[in-house]
């Protein structure tokens, strides 16, 4: 059978950059086909060539078996070829059925355009199980359902072939296993999926074959069935790597930090955390797994100055901290040896536009080490920065580079390195993982357990269940703003999923 | 891999040249549709702005202004504020320069009299800019609006001040006496030996701009605050996060920017006139925006935008006296166009310019 | 002092025979910020040019200021480039043209609205409350409700000074005369604004005004256009804008910068150059009120007789307009 893509001598290079070297792709027709990588390994380069968004320098696409130029997306629309972006491209306050129409109207006299589009909606909906009300607004949908609405686009304008570029970034793990069913609908129906991630668990989970691509490189292609997660990891990073963490038992130490009856209220007057108590000791990991959107962000913001509550008492080392009052800021729970990771490096954690050197000492920069009275001491800073990035392998190691030209997983070590070096009692840790590759993931789950095994506590808040499991030393979990229970990591997926999506909330008490 | 990355002598050197170029082409344009000869119109331009010593004393002059307003909206950009009440700000700064002046000139020689007066300009712009600071910071009434609002309450005031309070008697001029020595500062060409500026009013204060410029340096890129500054400008959620309290360095900001907008009028009313006048201003305040966002908000950007701009103003009265087809409205329209092309469209060589240099770049790093 | 009245006809007179000098004067006029287009004084000043380019065939100079430094900088400009005479408008000159005309003594300088105590300077002033007096009386006797309203462009003491003639005026005519009084604003905007004139003539109609002066340059034109509308009465100033809306325009109150200008102009040609301070008022014909066939229906006659005789009795020192910038204040 004719593939339904063929990459020939893919050659794609940005300045003194090679992103894609060369590289041969054969993606099967009615196939799901996963392409796994680390961040920067030229996955997105190569779906951007294909998609129309960048021209290779050398190389051939085959569509269908036809050569094929695509120099822009309508081109690609044309061929067949839809694509679904990490980052949706909805406007926001259009309804579903305008989104899908937007772009593709179909003449002047929009009226008969969108009575036809709503028909072909439904048909869509009905085929590939792919059911959202046309006419709510993308605003008001959630992120899994927006996401269907960028697949029902791109089969709206006819895609054959569909590229999803790290769907799951976004979703929680029941909507992940939605979009995965969808997927395999699609695919029984005569569709080609083009997956892009680096969790191998979806891989594993989905694809029915799967390329690895590593600097550029299109490594090796395999059968689904016949690799494993070990193998892929491998060929990914180019050695081996530990998937678990190794972490021997030990026994925590005393309280410190302890939180009673916190609840905090959002700015639409809903309360995001509903009596959360609990205690951190020295020498633990807590974990708190919960499905995104249920009060973990607000809690561990409120734990780290940013929020304030409406009620609850906060005790630091010994020291009482009311969080309801005003003139609770980051930087007076800093004091109090509090350091946080936030879950949003680009968001908080980090001034992308910033130098290395000047993020290695956000919310530090009033220590007097780093400059007498009002000046700051550039070369003490500078010295200070390199001494993080060779401790914790930064790369580039030039803490004169911008930011924003470090990978995700790299950035994530500059805001650890940051927290962790300041040596505090008590780490709170959003999402250390998310968006961060293979390579960097083992290095910071070590990081931590080294901390932990160092007599620090640390509060870890993650989506991902597999790392809270295998991190924490007790499970909180939490469901519509309030700690739903408390389980050991060993505890089996399926009963945490259960506790985290609101299921047998009696029982678990 | 980010895109659009230029190399740094592109981003600063090129990009600037390029935008200014076709600034030029297009005036010359306009230029050419009303009738008269463009080449010889940036002849008369460059030369009346620097061809001469009075020349240049005038652009130099004009510059000190732009660089004190430039640095304004400059340090407030860097916290992501949009300060456009330079002019309402320099207004008021020249109350608090006149009323140093009036207050000591007849007493004490002008160098005692000028940390004063530069006290007064930069408290009087601080203070006039705090109102809408702290409106800002504490119920998020945008700057632009209220700054704008009290560019206009500014012009009121002083107005009632000047025609009310400080006139002098019998005079049909809204304008305080004319000040006595100790309130002047000394021209440059009275300072500088061997300098020779003709009978442009180019002052001391040209080096106060200047120190100005080296303090603003030294404040954003070497200070604590100037460091918090630009987290709250670049991201004030990381800011928060960083314990960085937003109405403080709001309030702060914009205090600062306008005490350097208010200082402007120590070259215009210490430097220049001599007396406070009704409506010196004239324009500078707005004009400063466009000078920061040429020069980048920084200070080596904002002196030579500033320069441009004095040429422009210099230049371009030369050009309105030799050429009387080309009117001070036409002056505008080219001064509008360099602010068009420099500032607002700012990026639109950008794209053509990556692709330029990324198709040289492919063969070097081959080779390489 | 000579009268400007009889300067125009000398000047008118002059022209035809003195075309042998014409080679030897380069007039230049330095308008101030509002440009010579402003509908407003500036333009009197490049009308009174334009009518001596003209009538002479000799071609003159000119320039617009942007801003205060440039005033010195222009009328330098223009002494060294040979030009004479060189004619400031507007009161902002004062500063400026003292310094300049110290430094050039050969050069002839005029300057319009301010006094430049100079060997080599004729200072041109207006007696503007003394034609305001004259309007005030007008509008006080046309006006049926007994309320007359005056718009003034920018707040400043010169603008004060139409107005308490104008007031003054209108009280004399009519006991128990109500006047209002609106500025524009206190910017310079504020003579080009005449969306905004519209709007305060319309409050004061509102208020029961039935006839409304202006002293508002640009704005002006919104005043008499709303006045038009309503079917009420403005009345101009600075030039005759009677036609502008003939049959609702009362009057103008006339101040003859062109005059000033032209004159200036004219003297240096004809070799009858004087320098000085020239006072023009009534007497002197530098103000009076308009009247053409766009109003002569609106004046009665025993409004042109009251208005003659308050004419004379300024004229003749029986009555006296009380100047407003004499002690910055208004008595009425």
């Amino acid at each position: 059978m004719t593939p339904a893509i063929e990459l020939k001598k893919i050659d794609k290079s940005f300045g003194a950059v090679h992103a894609n070297k060369a590289i041969d792709l054969t993606v099967a027709k009615g196939s799901i086909h996963g392409i796994v990588g680390e961040n920067g390994a030229g996955k997105s380069t190569l779906m951007s060539i294909l998609y129309g968004f960048y021209q290779a320098d050398e190389g051939e696409i085959l569509v269908d078996g036809k050569r094929v130029d695509i120099p822009d997306s309508k081109t690609a629309i044309a061929h067949g070829i839809g694509m679904v972006h990490q980052h949706f491209m909805l406007v926001e306050n259009f309804t579903v059925l305008e989104n899908v129409v937007l772009g593709a109207e179909g003449g002047g006299l929009l009226g008969r355009g969108v009575a036809k589009a709503r028909a072909e909606l439904k048909r869509l909906a009905d085929d590939y199980d792919l059911r959202v009300d046309p006419d709510a607004l993308i605003e008001d949908l959630p992120v899994g359902l927006q996401q269907r609405v960028e697949i029902l686009k791109a089969l709206f304008r006819g895609a054959d072939i569909l590229i999803l570029d790290e769907p799951t970034g976004v979703l929680t793990p029941a909507e992940a296993d939605h979009l995965f069913r969808i997927l395999r609908v699609l695919r029984d129906e005569g569709k080609t999926v083009l997956l892009i991630t680096h969790k191998l668990r979806e891989i594993m989970a989905v694809t029915d074959t799967v390329s690895i691509m590593r600097r550029g490189e299109m490594v090796a292609t395999r059968k689904t069935a016949e690799t494993s997660m070990t193998e892929l990891a491998e060929l990914m990073v180019g050695r081996r790597v530990l998937l678990r963490v190794d972490k021997a038992p030990r026994e925590p130490g005393r309280t410190v930090m302890s939180v009673r009856d916190l609840t905090v209220r959002d700015s639409r007057g809903v309360d995001v955390v509903k009596n959360v108590s609990f205690d951190l000791r020295e020498g633990e990991i807590v974990g708190i797994a919960g499905v995104s959107g249920n009060g973990q962000s607000q809690l561990i913001e409120t734990l780290a100055g940013i929020r304030h509550a409406v009620a609850g008492r906060i005790e630091v080392n010994g020291t009482a901290v009311d969080p309801t009052r005003r003139d609770i800021d980051p930087s007076r729970i800093r004091a109090l040896s509090v350091a946080h990771v936030p879950e949003d490096r680009h968001r908080m954690g980090l001034v992308t536009r910033f130098f290395e050197y000047e993020n290695a000492i956000l919310g530090y920069h009033r220590d007097p080490a780093y400059g007498k009275g009002a000046f700051l001491d550039i070369k003490a800073i500078r010295d200070a920065a390199r001494g993080e990035i060779e401790k914790y392998d930064i790369r580039p190691p030039n803490c004169l580079l911008k930011t924003a030209n470090f990978s995700g997983g790299n950035q994530q070590k500059i805001v650890l390195a940051r927290e962790i070096e300041r040596d505090p009692a008590v780490l709170l840790v959003g999402q250390p993982t998310r968006g961060v590759d293979i390579g960097a993931i083992e290095f910071i789950h070590r990081r931590l357990v080294e901390l932990r095994d160092a007599g620090k506590a640390i509060l870890l808040i993650s989506v991902e269940l597999d790392e809270i499991r295998s991190l924490a030393d007790r499970v909180l979990v939490m469901f519509d703003g309030a700690l739903v229970g408390e389980r050991p990591p060993e505890t089996d997926e399926g009963e945490l999923g259960l506790m985290m999506a609101g299921v047998n909330r009696e029982a678990a008490e | 891999m980010t895109r659009g990355a230029l190399p740094r002598w592109a981003d600063y050197g090129l990009m600037p040249a390029l935008n200014l170029a076709a600034a030029f082409l297009a005036s010359g344009l306009v230029v050419l549709f009303i009738g008269e000869n463009p080449v010889e119109a940036v002849k008369i331009l460059v030369w009346g702005s620097l061809g001469w010593n009075e020349g240049i004393g005038f652009t130099l002059f004009y510059a000190t202004n732009f660089i004190f307003t430039g640095l304004a909206v400059a340090v407030a950009f860097h916290a992501g504020l949009f300060n456009i009440g330079g002019e309402g700000q320099a207004y008021l700064g020249g109350l608090g320069v006149a009323l140093a002046c009036l207050a000591l000139d007849r007493y004490v020689p002008w160098w005692v009299t000028l940390p004063f007066a530069v006290l007064g300009a930069a408290a009087a712009g601080a203070a006039w800019a705090f109102v809408p600071a702290i409106l800002q910071a504490k119920r998020g009434s945008h700057v632009v609006i209220t700054t704008i609002m009290f560019n206009f309450i500014a012009a009121s005031l002083m107005v009632y001040l000047l025609v009310n309070v400080m006139a002098k008697a019998g005079s049909m001029q809204p304008e305080t006496r004319t000040f006595e020595p100790g309130g002047r500062l000394p021209f440059l060409q009275d300072v500088i030996p061997g300098a020779d500026f003709g009978t442009a009013p180019l002052n001391l204060s040209l080096i106060v701009a200047l120190m100005c410029c080296m303090a603003v340096w030294a404040l954003i890129w070497r200070t604590k605050l100037g460091y918090e500054i630009r987290t709250f400008g670049a991201n004030p959620v990381a800011a928060v996060y960083a314990g960085i309290s937003p109405v403080r360095i709001t309030v702060v900001t914009m205090m600062i920017s306008g005490g350097l907008a208010g200082m402007m009028a120590i070259n215009e009313i210490m430097g220049s006139q001599h007396r406070l006048l009704i409506e010196f201003v004239s324009g500078y305040g707005f004009v400063g925006i466009a000078v920061a966002l040429m020069g980048r908000a920084h200070p080596v950007g904002i002196i030579l935008a500033s320069i441009l701009f004095g040429m422009l103003y210099q230049g371009g009265a030369e050009l309105a006296f030799e050429k009387p087809a080309i009117t001070r409205d036409m002056i505008v329209v080219i001064q509008g166009l360099v602010i068009l092309f420099a500032g607002a469209l700012e990026h639109m060589f950008r794209p053509g310019l990556v692709r330029l240099l990324a198709a040289f770049r492919p063969t070097a790093a081959q080779a390489a | 002092m000579r009268k400007i009245a009889a300067l125009g006809i000398l000047m008118a007179g002059s022209i035809l025979s003195a075309s042998a000098f014409a080679e030897d004067i380069k007039p230049a006029v330095a308008y101030d910020l509002g440009g010579k287009f402003d509908k407003s004084f500036n333009e009197a000043a490049y009308t009174g040019a334009e009518q001596f380019k003209k009538e002479s065939g000799i071609d003159y100079q000119d320039f617009e200021i942007q801003n205060d430094s440039q005033r010195e900088q222009a009328l330098r400009r223009f002494a060294r480039n040979g030009m004479s005479p060189v004619v400031a408008i507007g009161f902002s000159y004062e500063n400026a043209l003292a310094k300049v005309a110290a430094e050039f003594p050969d050069t002839k300088f005029a300057i319009v609205d301010a006094v430049v105590d100079a060997p080599n300077v004729r200072s041109v002033v207006f007696k503007e409350h003394e034609g305001s007096y004259l309007v005030g009386t007008l509008a006080a006797l046309a006006s049926s409700s007994g309320k007359v309203g005056f718009v003034g462009g920018m707040d400043i003491p010169l603008i004060r000074k139409f107005a308490c003639g104008y007031k003054q005026g209108a009280l004399a005519a009519k006991e128990g005369a109500e006047v209002f009084e609106n500025m524009t604003g206190t910017t310079g905007a504020a003579w080009n604004d005449p969306v905004k004139g519209g709007e305060l003539a319309k409050s004061q109609f509102d208020r029961g005004a039935d006839v409304i002066y202006h002293a508002a340059g640009g704005t002006g034109i919104g005043v008499l256009q709303a006045a038009a509308d309503a079917g009420k009465l403005g009345i101009g100033v600075d030039s005759n804008q009677n036609g502008l809306h003939p049959g609702s325009v009362l009057t103008s109150m006339l101040k003859r910068v062109d005059v000033a200008v032209a004159t200036a102009f004219g003297d240096a040609k004809d070799d009858k150059w004087t320098s000085g301070v020239y006072v023009l008022g009534l007497k002197e014909g530098g103000v009076d009120w308009a009247l053409d066939d766009n109003n002569k229906a609106l004046v009665t006659e025993e409004m042109k007789a009251a208005v003659e005789k308050a004419k004379s009795d300024i004229i003749s020192g029986k009555v006296e307009v009380h100047d407003y910038m004499a002690d910055q204040n208004c008595p009425f």
